[in-house]
């Protein structure tokens, strides 16, 4: 009699686990490395050249005040007011909305969620548009877009609980809702604004860029970003649970309303940050957590913070393309999603032929 | 144990369940049986606390853990990573899982005889390695009472007997108290001490196997004839299509 084939054997070989365990000891050294190394050589390119040593002695000098300066007065005020910034507005921006768009994926149990699924994006979007049109600028166009964002996020709350629950279906229909609103309202604002001054500053500032960040940026990017992004990651084991589903959660025994509202919460501050500084910055959020999730596997331990730093290092060196590319500076927002789309084209094509995402 | 009187659940403005009353001692296996949509999952649902009954009583003495239905997962999560997400209830909100936990899973792992699967990828997995998978997640609660949605389903024969053998090995040896929802009376014949009818309009009947199950029992429950034979000393029970029936017009 012929042996029946066991039916426990598989024709898929393992895909690594412990390997990826493994790996990602390795690999989040190795992206910190990569992540410094990035930001020295980003300090150094650009318009006017600075060397790597000329960086190090502005650095030094700045951590050791009176050591023996070894560079130009114009090389310390390049790097120092213009491009390190920059390159920390890059760093937090990435890391943030990377951060956030893994979390969000696997609160929604979608891998094709991104940050501005919860409208906070769209509403800091019309915050800033609104305080252009006012010809508010500065600290308070950044308190106008972060609070803007802030509420657009309440606002889906509102809309998204119905008898005391909330699904995650009403909540991305809020989401949509809220957004397609925000949306209407930046068109009426443009429609409003003078054609010759206003026009192009609020679609060049809705395109997103980091070009005029200041340490002002920076540090509203920081209290936004830092926060927010340790709460998710301290709440990695239950971004695992809830990746099951909210009933299976509940099961098991999470919290699962804590645990959802802290993240939307978290991510919130993080998109209106990002917005409120740098204006809509798109597919990052929603691209980085699949290429961590090739490197570490789908595990959130792992995940989040292996999606922060390559959103960190990916936003650094797209900056470093849109300031050096061509004379004139091209609108981040732009790069990334060029960038941002064939990629993510292509890890759909994967997800699809690898298993690894089955919609339903 | 598990102690259900006069149990009324309702989900989305409808009562699902009307007058439920069983029994469950510990260590017990409790097979439910009912045609689809006829309230199943909605009292598994309410054992584990999810659902609340609208009128009644409903004790369960010990933890609860919780086998769903088999389905794929969105992420592509190892076997460990699914069955460590069984310890929620022992890792704090903040925290993650340790050693100490994989312990427990792995211990669970080896009892299942699955320890070589720990690092593949749980979407990959067959039928039958998922749910002892999922079995093994919803042990590493350590829990008393295992509840589980259609364990069989889905799943072929060898696997069936794989899962109900599992579940009568941690009844008899682990004094673990099984509640497990079918459509196959075998299942219930093989392992259950109690059996639960949920018929669609009337009230749930309940009590010990050989008191509740039988040809006259099923045939009302699932609204076709149902025939008792025996088989090696033991009664089966088979859907009995339609001899001498008006279906039965081929000739």
């Amino acid at each position: 009699m012929a042996t029946a084939p066991s039916s426990d054997k598989l024709a898929t070989p393992a895909v690594g686990g412990r390997g990826r365990r493994a790996g990602s000891l390795v690999l989040l050294p190795l992206l910190l490395v990569l992540l410094v190394a990035a930001m020295l050589y980003s300090v150094t390119i650009g318009r006017y050249d600075v060397s790597l040593h000329e960086v190090v002695s502005i650095l030094w000098s700045n951590l050791v005040p009176g050591s023996d300066a070894q560079h130009s007065q114009i090389a310390q005020t390049v790097v120092e007011k213009v491009r390190l910034p920059r390159i920390l507005a890059a760093v937090l921006i990435g890391f943030g909305l990377a951060i956030s768009g893994a979390a969000l994926q696997g609160l929604f149990r979608n891998p094709l969620v991104d940050p501005g699924i919860i409208g906070v994006t769209a509403g800091a979007g019309f915050g800033g548009t609104l305080a252009i049109l006012l010809g508010v600028s500065g600290y308070g166009l950044l308190a106008i877009a972060f609070g803007f964002g802030i509420a657009s996020v309440v606002v889906v709350k509102f809309l998204a609980t119905v008898g005391g629950r909330t699904s995650l279906l009403m909540l991305v229909l809020a989401g949509v809702v809220v957004s397609a609103f925000f949306a209407a309202a930046i068109s009426i604002a443009k429609l409003l604004a003078d054609p010759f001054q206003k026009l192009p500053a609020i679609t060049y500032w809705l395109m997103g860029s980091i070009a005029s960040n200041n340490y002002g940026d920076v540090l509203l990017l920081a209290v936004a970003v830092a926060p927010s992004a340790l709460v998710i990651y301290l709440l990695r084991y239950q971004i695992n649970i809830m990746s099951l589903g909210e009933e299976r959660a509940r099961a098991l025994g999470t919290p699962i309303a804590t645990v959802r509202w802290t993240i939307l919460l978290a991510s919130a501050f993080i998109s209106a940050g990002v917005v409120a500084t740098s204006g809509i910055i798109g597919w990052v959020g929603l691209v980085m957590p699949h290429v961590a999730r090739t490197f570490v596997g789908a595990d959130h331990r792992r995940v989040l913070p292996a999606t922060g730093l390559i959103g960190a290092i990916y936003l650094l060196l797209v900056d470093d393309i849109a300031r050096t590319a061509t004379t004139a500076e091209i609108p981040l927002g732009i790069i990334t999603a060029l960038i941002g789309v064939p990629v993510f084209a292509l890890i759909l094509r994967r997800l699809h032929s690898h298993g690894g995402w089955r919609g339903d | 144990m598990i102690e259900v009187e006069g149990l009324v659940v309702s989900r989305g403005g409808r009562r699902v369940i009307e007058g439920c009353d069983f029994v469950v001692p510990k260590g017990g296996i409790l097979a439910v049986l009912g045609a689809n949509g006829v309230g199943k999952t909605t009292l598994l649902m309410t054992l584990i606390g999810v659902h609340r009954p609208d009128a009644g009583r409903c004790t369960v003495g010990g933890r609860t853990g919780y086998v769903p239905q088999l389905y794929d997962v969105a992420f592509s999560y190892t076997a460990m990573d699914i069955a460590l997400m069984g310890r929620a209830r022992h890792v704090g909100l903040f925290g993650a899982p340790r050693q100490r936990d994989y312990a427990v899973v792995r211990r669970f792992f080896a009892l299942m005889g699955i320890a070589d699967l720990e690092e593949r990828t749980f979407n990959t997995l067959s039928g039958g390695q998922r749910q002892l998978v999922m079995i093994a997640q919803a042990l590493a609660s350590e829990c008393e009472v295992l509840i589980l949605d259609e364990p069989c389903a889905a799943l072929d024969y060898k696997n069936q007997r794989i899962v109900i053998d599992l579940l009568d090995r941690l009844s008899r040896e682990h004094d673990l108290t099984v509640v497990f929802t079918t459509h196959a009376p075998q299942h219930a014949v093989e392992i259950a001490s109690d059996v639960l009818l949920m018929y669609p309009s009337a009230p749930p009947l309940g009590g010990a196997r050989a008191d509740v199950l039988n040809a006259a029992n099923l045939s009302a429950l699932y609204g076709v004839p149902i025939g008792r034979a025996d088989f090696v000393g033991r009664e089966a029970y088979t859907y009995a299509p339609l001899y001498g029936h008006a279906g039965d017009t081929a000739r």
